[in-house]
């Protein structure tokens, strides 16, 4: 009986423990990259957690970072849902941050949360058509979604450039080309009591609500059919280009959030800096976190916090800040190649799975 | 890749004998005890229907499975063939229905590289000179220097020939090798390959649904059924009524199910009703020309056809999974597209076959499985929220009622068996009402408990007035199951007829298609 008990946890602690024994190793990898460019690891980790969680203010740090994490880890999560491995976060995070900046723009005069709404439901459309284009060549022109995202994204940043630096550029922003400022009283705030924006709470909104209707609705279970066997789906009456466009458009969508909330809460504008980088490591934490939508709040933190100790191992050890850049691209090798391990981490079973063709070969073409 | 020696004298054409060849799968038997003899230079044809057994022979023969007992001969010479190497080494290669030809490389270079382990550095100027040596001995000519993704199908299929003489092969086996090709393609590669059997370079064997091509180009035919020898003969001496007879069987096993005790058809409206409908193929060619067909309620009506006819089509549309081009499908009397909604509200539920490929998510539990056709509907889901407690209490009841072995619930149903999915499919589609039942194939693979469950199930079904259109290309199952039967043949329905009355010879040579029926009359 414990053994039967064990068989049904035994997902559970494969998706937790696999990318935690991951994590493990890429830390291990990392430490001896750190020891051979002459560092002690020990010190690094110590900063690493210093500069990220060690105190409220770097809390804070981490937690400013890990909003549009979460946002852009959902841009990945939501596709895969459907079977799409989607990698163009970025470039619809950039299309967020322009529409979001327009739209605040235009609907300036209006009272601020209606800018603000405007201004996330302008960065969410931009975004979801974006990624949405990347579903539809998917489904209809049989595009691989994960090229296709990508190179929508380079056209998307692209986009972006072209719009801030020559129709849209602010003429007053001379160092650093910018859309015309939203202005002060349309910002989003901070958090009661903290100096975190509103966009972490919008972030985690949408993965938990991303979470509930995979989990508990019919929408997540279609969009599991859609995703495991789309044959199987269109015999169940399934629309498959609907779900596969829809799906991509919501992960877009949550992409374009995130830049629109850079834009409300941190720029003020679309510039060049909401350029980060959140969009690509957006991958990183949708595959740690196993493409569970809820599972990236936490992932999307851990990852801001080691991006906020970026700055900290520059002041004191003198090592460029784009290691932490290092460790993060260890982590993504190594969680990578620990995906083949699913489901084969069965030695507790009580009794081995028969894994037999449905149907012997030879059926194929006698 | 297999290497091969080309310095080794081509030796023309090899005599192939087999003897009592038995394969098993589990506890289906693909092939028992099946004999065969094809003198050197003779052009032998292997007919059957699908699950017939002709593929797991050849496989045994180029070596990708070992029979489990019997004998091959070559040359009089008892041989062992384990791997594709040893296949290789004898001389026997395999032309497939699919080409194997690397598109964006010349034909040269797929010649070459067909041998096999080359040497790192190729002296072209050697490999040239050798292949233009080889062409001299060939009656026509190739475009050597074009990309072989370049060339027409019928084209492709002659390199494919080619390859295979090129490596000196004394048997050639042929899968299904002009189901891609036009009519006069066809004609084209299997003249060639005639005449090299004429002038005995090459023994043939040649797997193939046409009756044309047997006719025309085989001397002689060996016809297998349900994994058995089921007839033999020289094609001079056979007419293609007495070989579709051979491959469809005689009407023995039909009483098995006594068709007096089957409640009467009652009179009624007809539930489904397809009027003038047309499909496009993968390739863009009709395979559904203008059917015309209508399924009342209480009846199972068969659907006979020889593979490749446009069945398989049929029962896409019908369930979803592929377009239609044109005409109406209609269920209950209004117009019907396979939508969800369309679904629960017409009952409408489908068998399809290979149902781990079109009708299961294999990575998802088998309890969701059991669920993918109501998982929307009460009480497993209210106003879009899943009640996951009856979720797993429906799959409890269904493994228990239908007896699904599995690893629990949870497990995922690609680990099942063949016959455990089907059960899982049937307990799905069969456990609620069904006022129309879409079913293709539905023992296909199944060993012989299941497939008597299974069409034990389909006539309860029936007799609860359940409209039922029965795709099989198994005739006894459609005599033992069906209250009418049409003939599908090439995207047609040719013929109809009332099951009781039908006469097994008339059905096949229907299903042989217009050339049988000229000949016939003639």
């Amino acid at each position: 009986m414990l053994t039967k008990r064990l068989d049904r946890w035994l997902p559970l602690m494969e998706s937790v423990g696999i990318p935690i024994a991951a994590l493990l190793l890429a830390m291990l990898i990392f430490a001896i990259f750190v020891a051979i460019i002459g560092q002690s690891p020990a010190t690094v980790f110590y900063l690493l957690y210093q500069g990220g969680f060690g105190s409220a203010f770097a809390w804070q740090n981490s937690l400013l970072r890990a909003a549009p994490l979460i946002l852009t880890g959902l841009a990945v999560a939501i596709p895969a849902q459907a079977g799409m491995v989607i990698i163009g976060g970025e470039g619809a995070l950039a299309l967020g941050a322009l529409a979001g900046a327009v739209a605040g723009v235009a609907l300036s005069g209006l009272p601020p949360h209606g800018v603000q709404a405007g201004i996330l439901f302008a960065g969410m459309l931009g975004g979801g058509v974006w990624i949405g284009l990347s579903g539809w060549l998917r489904h209809y022109r049989g595009v691989n979604e994960t090229i296709s995202s990508l190179l929508l994204s380079y056209i998307g940043i692209a986009l972006l450039n072209h719009f801030v630096e020559g129709p849209l550029k602010d003429p007053a922003s001379l160092n650093k080309p910018s859309t015309r400022p939203i202005g002060d009283v349309n910002m989003i705030g901070n958090l009661p009591g903290m100096e975190v924006h509103y966009g972490l709470l919008f972030g985690a909104l949408f993965a938990l609500v991303t979470w509930i209707a995979l989990r508990f609705t019919t929408i997540g279970f279609s969009l599991r059919i859609v995703g495991g066997n789309p044959r199987a789906a269109q015999m169940a009456g399934l629309r498959v280009g609907w779900w596969v466009v829809g799906a991509a458009a919501m992960g877009g969508a949550a992409a374009g959030m995130a830049g629109a909330i850079e834009v409300a809460a941190v720029q003020g504008a679309a510039n060049a800096s909401v350029l980060a980088g959140y969009g690509y490591a957006g991958i990183l934490v949708a595959f740690i976190a196993r493409q569970n939508p809820l599972a990236v709040i936490p992932v999307a933190i851990l990852l801001g916090g080691i991006n906020a100790a970026g700055g900290i191992l520059q002041r004191r050890l003198d090592m460029p800040d784009a290691t932490v850049l290092v460790l993060q691209g260890i982590a993504f090798v190594v969680i990578i190649a620990s995906e083949t391990l699913s489901g084969r981490l069965r030695v507790w079973r009580s009794t081995p799975a028969p894994v037999k063709p449905a149907i012997p070969a030879t059926g194929a073409s006698v | 890749m297999k290497p091969i020696e080309l310095l080794q004298p081509a030796s023309g054409a090899l005599d192939l004998e087999i003897l009592g060849l038995s394969k098993h799968f589990g506890d289906v038997a693909a092939l028992d005890d099946v004999s065969l003899h094809i003198p050197a230079g003779s052009f032998h044809a292997l007919l059957g229907e699908n699950g017939a057994g002709k593929s797991t022979l050849v496989k045994c023969l180029v070596g990708y499975y070992t029979a489990d007992k019997g004998t091959v001969l070559v040359d009089q010479r008892e041989v062992e063939i384990p791997t594709p190497r040893e296949a290789s080494k004898l001389g026997i290669g395999m032309v497939y229905q699919h080409f194997t030809l690397v598109p964006s490389m010349t034909v040269a270079e797929n010649l070459v590289i067909a041998r096999g382990a080359l040497p790192a550095l190729l002296n072209w100027r050697e490999e040239r000179a050798r292949l233009a040596a080889f062409m001299e001995t060939l009656p026509f000519k190739l475009p050597l220097d074009k990309p072989a993704g370049g060339l027409a199908a019928g084209e492709k299929q002659k390199v494919e020939i080619i390859k295979q003489l090129y490596l000196q092969r004394r048997l050639l086996i042929l899968d299904e090798p002009t189901s891609v090709l036009t009519l006069d393609e066809a004609d084209e590669a299997l003249g060639l390959i005639k005449q090299l059997a004429r002038n005995q370079q090459l023994s043939v064997l040649i797997i193939t649904h046409k009756f044309r091509e047997v006719s025309a180009y085989a001397d002689a035919v060996t016809v297998l059924r349900r994994g058995r020898y089921a007839g033999h003969g020289k094609v001079a001496e056979l007419t293609v009524d007495q070989m579709a007879e051979m491959m469809v069987g005689s009407a023995v096993a039909r009483d098995a199910a006594p068709r007096a005790n089957r409640p009467a058809i009652p009179e009624g409206a007809a539930r489904l009703r397809i009027q003038q409908l047309t499909a496009l193929g993968d390739h863009g060619l009709p395979v559904l020309k203008n059917i015309d067909l209508s399924v009342y309620p209480g009846e199972i009506l068969g659907i006979a056809g020889v593979s490749g006819n446009g069945q398989k089509a049929l029962i896409e549309v019908l369930i979803g999974q592929r377009e239609k081009s044109g005409g109406k499908v209609q269920v209950h009397g209004k117009d019907y597209s396979g939508r969800r909604a369309e679904l629960a509200l017409c009952k409408v539920n489908s068998l399809p076959e290979e149902p781990l490929r079109n009708a299961c998510v294999g990575n998802l539990s088998v309890a969701d499985n059991l669920a993918l056709r109501n998982y929307d509907q009460p009480p497993l889901a209210r106003s879009g929220w899943i009640n996951w407690r009856a979720l797993r209490a429906q799959a409890k009841t269904y493994v228990e009622n239908f007896r699904i072995k599995t690893d629990g619930i949870d497990a995922k149903i690609q680990t099942l068996s063949g016959g455990n999915v089907q059960r899982a499919v049937l307990a799905r589609e069969l456990s609620h009402p069904v006022d129309l039942l879409i079913v293709a194939n539905p023992v296909f693979g199944l060993d012989f408990n299941a497939v008597a469950e299974t069409h034990s199930r389909l006539l309860a079904a029936r007799a609860q007035g359940t409209a039922i259109l029965l795709v099989s290309e198994d005739l006894d199952e459609l005599l033992e199951l069906s209250d009418r039967i049409v003939v599908m043949s090439e995207g047609e329905i040719v013929f109809e007829v009332d099951a009781a009355h039908a006469d097994i010879r008339e059905l096949g040579r229907h299903m042989a298609g217009s050339h049988a029926l000229a000949e016939a009359t003639a």
